[in-house]
């Protein structure tokens, strides 16, 4: 019975529990202390938040079926990611350039941050906590094709494997195969079949059973 | 009205002296070295590539400010070029596990590049 959960019984409070920790005591503090100083007011914060929850994978995911279906749209995103992006309405709020990294028969690009966490925010919003994590930060710099078997990618050894590391002023986003199986699929069919994941090369698209 | 195209492309390139720093250093195909240097405070060259021997695949247009001076809040009239500079994994890492075709790409600030 899916739905007998009867509250006869209590339950913790949902809450702050115990003190807080160093660096959230520290953000606290000089978020009040720069909203004090006038550099900033609490709403921009607010606002910045909102922009970011705006941007999600789902974005990236369009970019990438119309690259798919428009060989023209594609040129230009490979040529230069974001005024490609762009031109789609996506803003970038930052001075960072996006590479488009296409992955083919010959060659799997991955991202990683090797220094922090760097990110293609404007097109994927935030990044999934494993990518913050030194464990992958430092491993899939020096060990790439274990990392990827990890997350259940095998990459045969007559492929390039090519780790792209965002530590300066440009973001990448990995462009990944179009899987066989989907010359029937509409755009919007296609987008639904690219994740995160295989936008930050860690996985691919598997191919698909073809549609009448 | 005339057509647009045919009207000849301008190109006023050979009457334009570039500024010192305008011209990038290094262009696609150039060998360089990451300096090993160990500058105290903020840096954006991981240390794996200290040392290291890449060639270079792309100057990153346009300008930008370096970002280890734009960490200490200095970010006016000093920019410089970026390069994304392709080395072998097997430069990288001795005993890398892999295919000898895997490679890194990396974007690198022109204060941390020699030419080889």
């Amino acid at each position: 019975m899916p739905n007998a959960h009867e509250h006869d019984h209590p339950h913790t409070e949902i809450g702050q529990e115990g003190a807080l920790g160093y660096y959230d005591l520290m953000t606290r503090a000089v978020t009040e202390l720069l909203i004090h100083k006038g550099l900033f007011e609490a709403g921009e914060i607010r606002r910045q938040i909102e922009v970011l929850d705006s941007r999600t994978p789902a974005l990236g995911a369009k970019i990438v079926a119309r690259a798919w279906v428009d060989p023209a749209f594609k040129a230009r995103l490979l040529a230069n990611g974001r005024a490609a992006c762009e031109e789609l309405g996506i803003t970038f709020y930052d001075d960072t350039q996006l590479i488009v990294l296409e992955n083919t028969a010959q060659r799997h690009n991955l991202i990683v941050c090797t220094l922090c966490s760097c990110y293609p925010r404007p097109v994927l919003g935030l990044p999934p906590d494993w990518y913050k994590l030194k464990p992958y930060r430092a491993r899939a710099i020096s060990e790439p094709r274990a990392v990827l078997a990890e997350f259940g990618t095998i990459i045969p050894d007559n492929m390039e494997v090519v780790v792209n590391d965002s530590t300066a002023i440009v973001r990448f986003l990995v462009l990944p195969r179009r899987p066989a199986g989907t010359d029937r699929f509409s755009e919007a069919q296609l987008a639904d079949l690219v994740t995160r994941d295989t936008m930050i090369g860690v996985a691919v698209i598997s191919d698909q059973e073809p549609r009448p | 009205m005339t057509d647009a195209s045919s009207i000849p492309a301008l190109d006023l390139r050979a009457l334009v002296v570039l500024a010192i720093g305008e011209k990038p250093d290094f262009s696609e195909g150039d060998k360089v070295r990451v300096l090993t240097r160990s500058p105290i405070g903020h840096y954006r060259v991981p240390l794996y590539l200290r040392g290291k021997t890449g060639v270079v695949q792309a100057v990153i247009h346009p300008m930008a400010v370096d970002n280890e001076e734009e960490a200490y809040g200095r970010n006016a009239g000093s920019k410089g070029f970026y390069y994304r500079v392709a080395f072998a994994m097997a430069e990288v890492w001795p005993g890398y596990i892999g295919s000898t075709n895997d490679g890194l790409r990396i974007e690198v600030f022109q204060t941390w590049l020699e030419r080889v």
